[in-house]
C-alpha cells in the first residue's frame, strides 16, 4: 500500500468512526473484555479497520532499522517483537510502571503509550543502545553495577532510561532531585534506597565522563 | 572458616561485616548484573519460538458462577483463530508422591487453570490461541458463554451472619483436619445476632472458632495486670503486584515439554509442572532464568503455566500466553487480610502479662491459608507473653485467591500488635523502646503452644535486644523522643517496631564441577528473584574452597543444564538453607580433591590443602592445579567424577550428578548439619512521620532497620532486603489496597493507579540499615534469611509513629489515609469502620 492510499482510507475512517472503530484504534481504559485492550498490539492484518501495516524507516540505537508497523502499534511493540529489542520491558502496558521507559530525541517517554509511526524522525534509544560498541557500560549502567542496584531487575531498564534521560538535563542532582527524576518508574520489590544510591553514583560517573 | 565463640548474649557487640573471611561479608556485583543493565537478561516473555501463537485468556465476569454452555463455532471458523482450550480439557485434581515418597491426597477443594465453576470475578474460564492477540481477541468476541451466577460473598464477616450466603455451596468456613492429612474441610458455620453485639461497640465479635491453642494461666496474667487493653484492629487485602505478570511461554519438542515462566524455584517447579500436567517429571524442561518479582506468590510457578502447554500440545505449536496487568491483579495472587480483637495485659514496666488473641482470617476463593496460623505463632515469639490464647477462623469469599506474600501471617501479627505497645506505653508513662525491650525475646526464646510431647518450640538464637540498643543509638531515639512535636499545622511522631519471621529451612543439596578448565563450576536450583541469594550462597563455597570468586561460575535457570535439589527463594530460606548445602558441598569439593592428588601425587588426602585453585601438600610441595585434578578425577572415574555418586543427595541431585558425568572433578552433598531450634531473623525498625492535621495528609520523613540475621553474607543484597521488604510493609500502612464492591461482588481497583504501590516519592530519600552480623550458632555459616522479617516492621513502625503524633483514637485498620486522619482526628475516634472488608 503507498502512502498515499494510506492517506486516503485514513481520511475515509475519521468520517465512519463509530464506538468500535475507536476501541480498536486507541487504548481503551480499562477493558470490557480482558483480551479488547491487546487489540492495538497485535500485528498485522489488513482486513481489520485500522490495522493496515506500512513499512517505515526508524532510527534506533543510532541504526536504521525497517520495520513493518500498524497505524495503532506502540513503539514497545515495535522494538520487543519486530526488532528483538526486549531489554525494553512492558510492566503495565499502560504508562503506570515505567518499565518501558525509552528515550526518543534524548527525552525519556513510556513506550508502551508513544504510537511507532509517530517516531519515524526522531532518533529512539533503548537499553542495548547505552553501551558502547566494545562492551564498555555506560556510566549509569556501570554505577548500577558497582552499586549492586535494583533487585528483580524488571524494572531496571526503564529507570536506567529514566536516569540517562534526567541526568542530561541536571547532571548535579540532590538526592530528593534524583527520586523525582526517576517518580515515574516503578519498582515491586521497593528497592528505592539502593535505586537512589545507584544513580547518585551514577550522576557522578556521568559528571567524570 | 573462623568460628565465632559465642559468649553471653548480653556481651555480644556487633561484629564489622566481613570480619575473617575472605569472600563472606564483603561487597561483590553479582553475576547476573550485567546482562540485567544491558537488557541481555531473558524474561519469559523475552523468549521466542519459530511459529509460535499467542494465547489470551477468558476471565469470569462473575463472582461466583456456572459455566454452562460454551459455543465457540463462530471464532473457531475465523482465520487464524488456532484453538481454544476449556476446563474440561485441564487435567483435574490427582493424588501424587513427593520427592520423599510420600504420597499427598489430592485436594477436591483446589484451583484448577481454568475454571468451570468460578468462584471469584476475574477466574480464567476459557482461553483462545490463534496467530497473534488481535486475532484471539476478535475471537472472544465471537465466543458464547452461558453462566449461571450462584450466590456468593465477599466479606468473611458477614459471611457469618446468620443467613447470609456462603462462598461455596459446601459451606463457608475452612476447618482443621487432623494430621497427617492435607485435605481441606469446608464446614457451614453462622455465628448469632448474640455474637454480634459487640459489633456496635466497635468491637470484633467473636462467635465460634474452629481453631484454638493457648498456654499459661491467662486469666492470673490479666488478674495481675496493671492495664489491660482490648483493641480492634483489621490489616487490609494485598496483591503482590509482581512487576513481571505470570506471562508463559511453551513448546513440544521430541515429547518433551519446555516451559519458560517466572519463578521462585527452578527445581521445585518441574514437580509442580508435571503434577498439573499429569505428566512425567523427566518430560519437562523448565527454563526460569529471571523472575521479575514473586514475593511469595511464584513459589513453584503459577498454576496457570498449564494453559500455553496445553494449548501448545493440542496445536503442535509454541504458544505465548502474555499476562495482562488487569490479569495479574486477578490471578497474581493477595496477602489475605485478618480482623483481629486482641486482649493484652500489661505490668507497670510495660511487660505483658497475658494476651488473648481472636482472629478472622480471609481464605478468599481457594482453600485455607496458614496466616491466621503464623501469626498466632509470631505474636507468641516476639511479644514472648507469659500466657496466650490464639483463637482464630478463616473464611471463604469470592475474592481473589490468597497465598504467601512477604511474611505471611507475620505482618498481620505485628501489624496487630504493635500499636497495641504504643498506646500501652503512653498509658503507663513507659518509652517505647523500653517497653520493647522488656518484652524482647532473647536467646533460644520458646513461642507457640506447647507441642504433642509437652514441649514449646524455640528458636536458635536471638539478639534483637541487642539489635534494639544498637539501632535506637544509630536512630537518635532519644533526641527524635525529645524534640517538640508540634510546628503550626504539622506534627511529628516517631515510632518503633518489633519485627520477626521465619529464617531458614535445612537438608538440601549442593553440586560443585571441577572443570579442566580450571573453573569452579556452581550448580544452583534456586530461582533468581533478584534477592541476589541464588549468588551469594555460594560465597560461602568459595569461600571453603579458597578460591577466587573470578574463578567462580554459577549455572542457574534451565533444568537441562542438570541442577541439584535446592530450596525455593521463598519463606526467607534460601540464605541459611543454601550456605548450609554449599558449605557441605565444598568440604566434599574440597576432600575429593585432596584424594585426587594424594592418589597422583602420593601421599594422605590429609597432607594436602586446597587454596588458590590449586590442591598442594601443606608447607609447600607437590601440587596440581584444579584443572590437572579435574582431568585427574575424569581419569578415576567413579566417585570422582560423577559416574558414581554421592548416596545421600536426593534424587533429582542423583539424576544431574549423572548427566555431568565426566565433565571434570564432580561433587556433591547434602546439608545434614546439625540443627536445634528453628531459624528465625529479627529486626528492630524506627521510623519518624510529619503529619498536617489541616490535610491529612502525611509524610515518612526517616526510617532504620537493625537486623539481626546471623553472618551478614553480602551487605548490598542484605540492604536491599532490609529496605526493600520494609517499603514492602511501609505500602500496607500508606495506602496500598485492593477494592471490591459488595453489591456485585466486583474488584474496582485492578492497576497500580488504583491499587496503588508505593513509589520512590513515597519514601525517605535517606533510609539506613545496619545488622548485628553475630553468627547464628546452629548454621556453619552463621546465616540466615532477611526475605521477610522486615515487612511488619516496615508497617507498624509507620503507624507507631502516626499514633506517636496524632493519638490513639484514628484508625483502627491500615491502610491509614489522608481521609483517615482528617476525618477521625477530627472527631477524635476512629472514623472507618475496622470491620468492613476490602474497602
Amino acid at each position: 500500500m503507498s502512502e498515499s492510499d494510506d492517506l486516503k482510507q485514513n481520511d475515509g475512517a475519521t468520517k465512519t468512526v463509530t464506538r468500535r472503530n475507536f476501541i480498536l484504534g486507541v487504548i481503551a481504559g480499562g477493558a470490557v473484555v480482558s483480551a479488547a485492550s491487546y487489540r492495538f498490539l497485535a500485528p498485522s492484518r489488513r482486513q481489520l479497520p485500522g490495522a493496515g501495516e506500512r513499512l517505515i524507516t526508524l532510527y534506533v540505537n543510532g541504526k536504521s532499522r525497517r520495520v513493518d508497523v500498524m497505524k495503532q502499534e506502540t513503539l514497545a511493540w515495535t522494538l520487543r517483537y519486530k526488532l528483538g529489542l526486549t531489554g525494553t520491558k512492558l510492566g503495565c502496558d499502560r504508562a503506570e510502571c515505567g518499565s518501558c521507559t525509552v528515550l526518543i530525541d534524548d527525552v525519556p517517554y513510556y513506550s508502551c503509550s508513544v504510537l511507532t509511526h509517530t517516531v519515524r524522525n526522531r532518533q529512539v534509544t533503548t537499553i542495548e543502545g547505552l553501551a558502547a560498541a566494545d562492551g564498555k557500560l555506560h556510566p549509569v549502567q556501570q554505577a548500577v553495577v558497582d552499586e549492586q542496584g535494583f533487585q528483580c531487575a524488571y524494572c531496571m531498564t526503564g529507570f536506567i532510561m529514566s536516569a540517562v534521560g534526567f541526568l542530561k538535563t541536571n547532571p548535579n542532582p540532590t538526592r530528593a532531585e534524583m527520586a523525582q527524576g526517576v517518580s515515574g518508574n516503578l519498582c515491586r520489590c521497593q528497592d528505592y534506597s539502593k535505586i537512589l544510591d545507584s544513580m547518585m553514583r551514577a550522576a557522578e560517573y556521568t559528571r567524570r565522563a | 572458616m573462623p568460628a565465632v565463640e559465642l559468649t553471653k548474649a548480653e556481651s555480644l557487640k556487633p561484629i564489622p561485616f566481613g570480619t575473617g573471611y575472605k569472600l563472606i561479608g564483603h561487597d561483590f556485583s553479582t553475576n547476573d548484573l550485567v546482562a540485567k543493565v544491558t537488557g541481555a537478561s531473558r524474561y519469559a516473555e523475552d523468549f521466542r519460538a519459530e511459529g509460535m501463537l499467542f494465547c489470551r485468556l477468558v476471565l469470569s465476569p462473575m463472582p461466583h458462577a456456572r459455566v454452562k454452555r460454551i459455543n465457540a463455532d463462530k471464532a473457531l471458523a475465523m482465520p487464524g483463530v488456532k484453538g481454544i482450550l476449556t476446563p474440561s480439557e485441564v487435567p483435574g485434581h490427582a493424588n501424587y508422591v513427593n520427592d520423599n515418597g510420600t504420597m499427598i491426597k489430592a485436594d477436591r477443594f483446589s484451583e484448577l487453570a481454568l475454571a468451570d465453576e468460578p468462584m471469584y470475578q476475574g477466574e480464567p474460564i476459557l482461553a483462545v490461541a490463534a496467530v497473534d492477540e488481535l486475532t484471539c481477541a476478535e475471537a472472544i468476541e465471537k465466543i458464547e458463554i452461558e453462566m449461571e451466577p450462584l450466590p456468593f460473598n465477599t466479606d468473611p464477616l458477614d459471611s457469618l451472619r446468620p443467613g447470609s450466603a456462603n462462598a461455596r455451596e459446601e459451606g463457608n468456613v475452612w476447618v482443621p483436619n487432623p494430621p497427617p492429612s492435607r485435605e481441606s474441610q469446608l464446614a457451614a458455620v453462622k455465628w448469632t445476632d448474640e455474637d454480634f453485639a459487640a459489633e456496635r461497640e466497635g468491637k470484633l465479635p467473636m462467635g465460634h472458632a474452629p481453631e484454638e491453642w493457648s498456654y499459661g494461666d491467662l486469666d492470673a496474667g490479666f488478674k495481675n495486670a496493671a492495664l489491660v487493653l482490648d483493641e480492634t484492629f483489621s490489616t487490609e487485602d494485598v496483591s503482590h503486584q509482581c512487576l513481571e505478570p505470570r506471562t508463559t511461554m511453551a513448546f513440544w519438542q521430541n515429547g518433551k515439554l519446555y516451559l519458560y515462566t517466572g519463578t521462585q524455584s527452578t527445581m521445585q517447579t518441574v514437580p509442580a509442572i508435571a503434577r498439573w500436567m499429569h505428566m512425567p517429571e523427566d518430560k519437562v524442561v523448565f527454563i526460569s532464568e529471571y523472575t521479575g518479582g514473586g514475593f511469595g506468590s511464584k513459589i513453584t510457578g503459577a498454576l496457570t503455566l498449564v494453559i500455553p502447554a496445553l494449548l501448545s500440545k493440542k496445536l503442535n505449536a509454541p504458544v505465548m500466553m502474555r499476562v495482562s496487568r488487569e490479569e495479574e491483579h486477578f490471578i497474581g495472587r493477595a496477602r489475605p487480610g485478618i480482623r483481629a480483637r486482641t486482649k493484652v495485659g500489661f505490668a507497670k514496666d510495660g511487660r505483658i502479662t497475658a494476651l488473648d488473641m481472636f482472629l478472622v482470617s480471609d481464605a478468599g476463593s481457594y482453600g485455607s491459608n496458614g496466616d491466621g496460623g503464623a501469626c498466632g505463632q509470631i505474636t507468641s515469639l516476639l511479644y514472648q507473653p507469659p500466657a496466650m490464647r490464639w483463637r482464630n477462623i478463616t473464611v471463604a469469599t469470592n475474592t481473589l485467591p490468597r497465598s504467601a506474600q512477604s511474611a505471611p501471617g507475620g505482618m498481620q501479627a505485628i501489624a496487630i500488635i504493635e500499636p497495641i505497645l504504643s498506646k500501652a506505653a503512653r498509658k503507663l508513662g513507659v518509652d517505647q523502646v523500653a517497653l520493647r525491650r522488656v518484652n524482647c525475646p532473647e536467646g533460644k526464646a520458646q513461642y507457640g503452644p506447647p507441642g504433642p510431647g509437652g514441649k514449646r518450640a524455640y528458636v536458635t538464637s536471638c539478639y534483637l535486644k541487642q539489635a534494639l540498643d544498637e539501632g535506637a543509638k544509630q536512630f537518635n531515639w532519644s533526641a527524635r523522643v525529645a524534640r517538640p512535636k508540634q510546628s503550626g499545622t504539622k506534627v511529628r511522631g516517631v515510632g518503633v517496631a518489633l519485627s520477626c519471621y521465619h529464617g531458614g529451612t535445612t537438608g538440601f543439596d549442593g553440586l560443585i564441577v571441577i572443570t579442566p578448565e580450571n573453573r569452579v563450576r556452581v550448580y544452583t536450583g534456586i530461582g533468581n528473584l533478584g534477592t541476589e541469594a541464588f549468588v551469594d550462597v555460594h560465597r560461602a563455597a568459595a569461600e571453603i574452597l579458597n578460591a577466587p570468586w573470578s574463578a567462580v561460575d554459577i549455572v542457574w535457570g534451565d533444568t537441562s543444564k542438570n541442577l541439584p535439589y535446592s530450596c525455593h527463594s521463598g519463606g526467607s530460606q534460601t540464605i541459611h538453607a543454601m550456605t548450609r548445602a554449599g558449605h557441605a558441598v565444598a568440604l566434599e569439593c574440597a576432600q575429593r580433591l585432596k584424594e585426587v592428588a594424594a592418589k597422583s601425587l602420593g601421599g594422605q588426602p590429609v597432607d594436602y590443602e586446597v587454596a588458590n585453585l590449586r590442591v598442594a601438600r601443606k608447607g609447600g610441595g607437590a601440587g596440581m592445579s584444579f584443572a590437572e585434578a579435574a582431568k585427574a578425577a575424569i581419569k578415576l572415574g567413579g566417585i570422582y567424577d560423577g559416574h558414581d555418586v554421592n548416596p545421600a543427595v536426593n534424587m533429582y541431585t542423583k539424576h544431574s550428578v549423572a548427566g555431568h558425568a565426566g565433565e571434570g572433578l564432580v561433587a556433591s552433598a547434602t546439608d545434614n548439619y546439625p540443627h536445634d531450634g528453628d531459624s528465625f531473623s529479627f529486626l528492630a525498625c524506627f521510623a519518624e512521620v510529619e503529619t498536617d492535621v489541616e490535610t491529612g495528609k502525611y509524610h515518612i520523613t526517616d526510617y532504620m532497620g537493625y537486623a539481626d540475621v546471623g553472618t551478614v553474607i553480602h551487605p548490598a543484597a542484605l540492604g536491599g532486603q532490609v529496605l526493600g521488604r520494609s517499603v514492602l510493609g511501609m505500602a500496607h500502612a500508606i495506602g496500598q489496597k485492593w477494592v471490591i464492591d459488595p453489591q456485585y461482588g466486583i474488584t474496582v481497583a485492578e492497576r497500580f493507579y488504583t491499587n496503588k504501590p508505593p513509589t520512590i516519592l513515597d519514601v525517605p530519600v535517606d533510609m539506613k540499615w545496619n545488622a548485628l552480623n553475630i553468627p547464628d550458632p546452629e548454621t556453619p555459616v552463621g546465616a540466615r534469611g532477611c526475605g521477610e522479617p522486615p515487612v511488619g516492621g516496615g508497617c507498624a513502625a509507620i503507624t507507631n509513629a502516626l499514633a506517636e503524633a496524632l493519638g490513639d483514637n484514628i484508625f483502627q485498620r491500615v491502610p491509614v489515609n489522608a481521609d483517615t486522619i482528617l476525618t477521625s482526628y477530627e472527631a477524635g475516634r476512629p472514623m472507618q469502620n475496622p470491620f468492613l472488608a476490602h474497602i
